[in-house]
């Protein structure tokens, strides 16, 4: 029986990269969105620029559901190398659309699918003569096919096409025409809609669409970073190459013409924090792009900036390791290496944005974090949400939020004879005042060094001061608790002794499964951590539950034992949820593992993982 | 040791610049380095470079890696910010600095373990970008803080203090320098003040990418009969190809020299330099020429000095970027936060 499901189903594209697909299937799933019905799209790509497969997801869900699902219940299979792996993926009674220009035996196929041929390649070698176009008026022409076949309207596609080519008008008419020979195509040969399809809807609200790197981007502008310092790493490239197309668009001098902000590509990760420390040590507010590579290159730097106490923000957005790992999969396991970065006694302030809206609010907010504290601030993405476009609350600013600068002596204080220490913790809350270099002409000069020191910055090798500086060092990161984004608690309908902590882009999966689980009979107070260090909201929400489960993208359970460690929890109440195979974690996941878990009810502590 | 105090106390008559500063403000701490050390001669020298063109100090900012020459500017210029960061890292923690604010100068002091060794790749990136700084690396064949061990710039076949003999080829800093884009390069000796002093305020001058290879004994693990990094080897080895007068903007200068033998190179500021040619055939402005004298006179066993190339008219870094003329750590919310309105319309654009 073929699958019947209005707005709620999953289409998988399997191309090849190089092939042109991606902006045509960005318009499949943008089209979809405007016709009120949210989408989830993924890219599943593999570490290469041609001739690979590579594979786009896009999950329909009407509830809202924004979590990879699993499975595929329409498959446009427009690869032949992953024809079998491909067809295998797809649920019982599900659909495939195929290029049927060359015959595909019927043993390819499974019995419980419903084949939908058409010949995509014989249709362009008729309407095309060029290669290129040949190949890219495939892509719209599918596209064509599948509005039949979903019922999409084709309306919003050809005003998409016409957003997308504005400027470059001639390209519209073409576009449109090979739209309409892919629907005229679909609409002689099958029944349409199929099973699976479209119904216009009002779920989308006043929802927007885009990347978390693109958000993060745009959250340094409107932070005030300056300087940008990267070195070219997937998935964290495109938030610094984001950030240089908004800073063009947003921060040119209008009489001058000259740049408000100054970009460099190092020449390795190393050379980019150093440039960050340089710039924020000078008062600008600075920041980096990378992957754990990249944060394992900067270590020995970390610790400078932890201890000389230097602003330093530094976008990771996390990939699977370790080593290489898997380079264009998604992962959460950098996450004690962020936390405790660098050789020596150090701690880190983490921020876990859940999605582009809190990726550009982050974003923003790591900058203010950064200078307040005079210390590294990592804001931990992951690809997931930084290479997806995701749906999100639209992007809110104050404009009378002012740039908290922190604690910065200027010339006047210096001028007026207040006292000044480098090191000193003049307010009690650990956080001593700088200046900036060339402040004033004779007064508030400092060392800066990573060897110890004094509270007046001057070297010293001594065991007091040494101690006495790293004790005030830990009051400031006690004092940063109060100012890092709260956890956000999610409570269950009823009364319950279990809790689940989760964060960043676990999230939608695990919105989704909890739904699931309360409708199962099971209720589980949830809490979504979004800082480190953690306030005593978390260790109070552990301490009210027996068990707790800590759902996470990495095969340590490295949130876990930050939790452990930080908050003195006993290990038993803590069962890790540990999803790390490379494919973002998925509702049906968390529900059978903590339903496993639950229903086994041997001991806690235990490991439940996906291998 | 550096935690003893200097005594406060000054001649009342004490000679001033023209801003009315001692040659004492632009001190730092006693130095903690071996009594004779070539690198406190290159302290000395700053300092005096620094005086003497009467710059406000604390518009200076003074980076270095780790090393005993990194350790040095602790006891130069007290009133200026200073940064020791970390190992083989001077260059970008300063390209940084100035990508910040652009109205500084900044004084980079390395070592050849820190520049030519573990930061060699930093060192040319900074050196290619063209930022505005003065690169001094204090060049002495060895490593002093851990007693000894040969450098990246050992020459083949010098000898450490025990009488192992150094198989690997040597880095030449000023060749590296000159063929990734510095726009002012020189080499000097610790030893030669007269050289050293006008050679350091040109660079302070000159707006982008300056380096010095100052080749600075160590007195305690390279100063030996068979090092080619010593006070006597480089004395008797050294060959410089010219000697400079550096001249302020306000002094007039005198035309009194031999055509051909003289030469005045003008600075960005309005300064010049009064090149004094020992060597009549060697031009300053010609990196390729450059090249063929370090090499020429290598191969006859000397040590080339002087100013060996000068680019009068340089870019530097903010000028490829196109930043503004402002320091961009003056802006502030107003000139970097695009504001809702902009944001409402990137909304509109994102459904």
């Amino acid at each position: 029986m073929p699958i019947q499901s209005v707005n709620d189903f999953v289409v998988r594209f399997a191309n090849v990269n190089g092939s042109g697909s991606a902006s045509a299937n960005q318009l499949f799933a943008r089209s979809i969105m405007r016709m009120g019905v949210p989408v989830s799209p993924r890219n599943i790509f593999p570490s290469n620029i041609q001739g690979l497969p590579t594979w786009y997801e896009v999950r329909i869900s009407e509830a809202g559901h924004m979590g990879a699902r699993g499975g595929c219940d329409l498959l446009v299979a427009m690869n032949p190398e992953t024809w079998g792996e491909d067809v295998a993926d797809i649920e019982p009674g599900g659909y495939i659309f195929y290029d049927s220009s060359r015959p595909v035996p019927k043993s390819a196929f499974r019995d419980n699918l419903t084949i939908l041929g058409m010949p995509l390649t014989e249709i362009c070698l008729k309407h095309y003569t060029d290669p290129r176009q040949r190949q890219l008026f495939k892509n719209i022409i599918y596209v064509g096919a599948l509005a039949a076949l979903l019922d999409i309207d084709m309306a919003e596609i050809e005003k998409l096409i016409g957003e997308q080519f504005r400027g470059k008008d001639k390209l519209i008419a073409p576009n449109h025409q090979a739209l309409h020979l892919g629907y005229d195509y679909a609409k002689a040969n099958f029944a349409c809609p199929i099973g699976v399809h479209l119904k216009r809807a009002n779920a989308v609200g006043d929802l927007i669409f885009l990347e978390g790197n693109d958000a993060a981007a745009l959250g340094a502008v409107y932070g005030g970073a300056t300087v940008c310092a990267w070195y070219p790493i997937t998935p964290s490239t495109s938030l610094a190459e984001s950030f240089m197309a908004y800073c063009k668009r947003m921060r040119i001098d209008k009489e001058t013409g000259k740049n408000k902000f100054a970009i460099v590509q190092a020449e390795d990760e190393l050379s980019s924090i150093g440039m960050v420390i340089g710039a924020a040590w000078n008062g600008a507010r600075a920041f980096t792009a990378t992957s754990g590579p990249g944060i394992s290159l900067m270590q020995e730097f970390f610790g400078l900036a932890y201890f000389a106490e230097i602003p330093a923000v530094v976008f990771d957005v996390q990939r699977g390791g370790p080593s290489t790992g898997i380079p264009t999969r998604t992962q959460q396991s950098d996450i004690l290496l962020a936390a405790y970065a660098s050789h020596g006694d150090t701690k880190h302030i983490l921020l876990f944005p859940e999605d582009p809206y809190e990726c550009f609010e982050f974003g923003a907010q790591a900058f203010d974090l950064a200078d307040r504290f005079q210390t590294p601030v990592f804001v931990m993405l992951d690809l997931d949400i930084g290479s997806n476009h995701r749906m999100c609350k639209p992007l809110k600013w104050d404009d009378s939020r002012q740039l908290d600068r922190g604690k910065v002596m200027t010339a006047e204080d210096l001028e007026a004879g207040k006292e000044f220490g480098r090191y000193l913790d003049v307010d009690g809350d650990g956080i001593p005042y700088r200046t900036y270099p060339g402040t004033h002409p004779k007064r508030g000069a400092y060392f800066t060094r990573g060897t110890t020191k004094d509270r007046y910055a001057r070297y010293t090798e001594l065991a007091a001061p040494y101690i006495d500086n790293m004790e005030r060092l830990l009051k400031k990161f006690d004092t940063a608790k109060k100012y890092v984004p709260g956890p956000v608690l999610r409570k269950a309908s009823r009364k319950t002794d279990l809790g689940v902590i989760y964060f960043g882009s676990t999230s939608a999966a695990m919105h989704e499964a909890l739904d699931l689980l309360e409708a199962d009979g099971m209720h589980i107070d949830a809490l979504r951590v979004r800082a480190f260090p953690f306030s005593a909201e978390v260790s109070d929400f552990i301490a009210a539950h027996d068990r707790v489960f800590v759902v996470e993208q990495n095969r340590d359970g490295q949130l876990r034992t930050l939790l452990m460690v930080e908050c003195g929890i006993d290990p038993a109440q803590l069962t890790s949820i540990a999803h790390y195979g490379g494919v973002p974690i998925t509702a049906r996941f968390i529900r059978k593992a903590m339903s496993d878990a639950v229903n086994k009810a041997t001991g806690a502590g235990r490991k439940e993982t996906i291998g | 040791m550096s935690f003893l105090p200097k005594p406060k106390f000054r001649h009342p008559a004490i000679e001033t610049n023209d801003l009315g500063f001692t040659h004492r403000d632009y001190e730092g701490a006693i130095s903690t380095l071996c009594a004779g050390c070539g690198h406190d001669s290159i302290s000395a020298a700053i300092i005096k470079a620094v005086y003497e063109l009467s710059l406000p100090p604390h518009r200076i900012a003074k980076l270095s890696g780790i090393g005993c020459s990194s350790k040095t500017p602790t006891y130069f210029l007290g009133a200026s910010h200073g940064f020791n960061s970390v190992h083989g890292r001077m260059p970008s923690v300063l390209t940084g600095a100035n990508l910040a604010n652009r109205d500084l100068i900044y004084l980079g002091v390395s070592g050849d373990g820190d520049s030519a060794s573990i930061g060699f790749g930093q060192f040319a990136h900074s050196i290619r970008r063209g930022v505005n700084m003065v690169y001094i690396v204090e060049n002495n064949g060895v490593y002093g803080l851990t007693k000894g061990q040969f450098s990246a710039t050992s020459d083949k076949g010098s000898k450490n203090k025990r009488g192992v003999v150094n198989n690997d080829s040597p880095i030449d800093m000023v060749s590296m320098a000159i063929e990734l884009g510095a726009t002012f390069v020189a080499r000097s000796f610790s030893g030669d003040k007269t050289q050293l002093v006008p050679l350091i305020k040109a660079a302070i001058e000159h707006r982008g990418a300056a380096f010095i290879d100052c080749i600075s004994p160590c007195v305690a693990f390279n100063n030996h009969e068979g090092s080619t990094k010593s006070f006597d080897y480089v004395r008797a080895h050294n060959a410089a190809l010219n000697a400079l007068d550096f001249i302020t903007p306000r002094a007039p200068i005198s035309t009194e020299y031999e055509p051909g033998t003289t030469e005045i190179v003008r600075l960005h500021d309005g300064s010049s330099i009064r090149l004094h040619k020992i060597d009549a055939s060697h031009n300053v402005h010609d990196r390729a020429e450059a090249m063929s004298a370090i090499h020429r006179h290598k191969a006859a066993g000397e040590i080339v000095t002087g100013l060996l190339y000068i680019d009068e008219d340089p870019q530097d870094l903010h000028t490829n970027l196109g930043t503004i003329a402002q320091p961009l750590n003056e802006l502030n919310a107003p000139e970097l936060s695009p504001g809702q309105a902009l944001l409402d319309k990137m909304n509109a654009a994102l459904r």
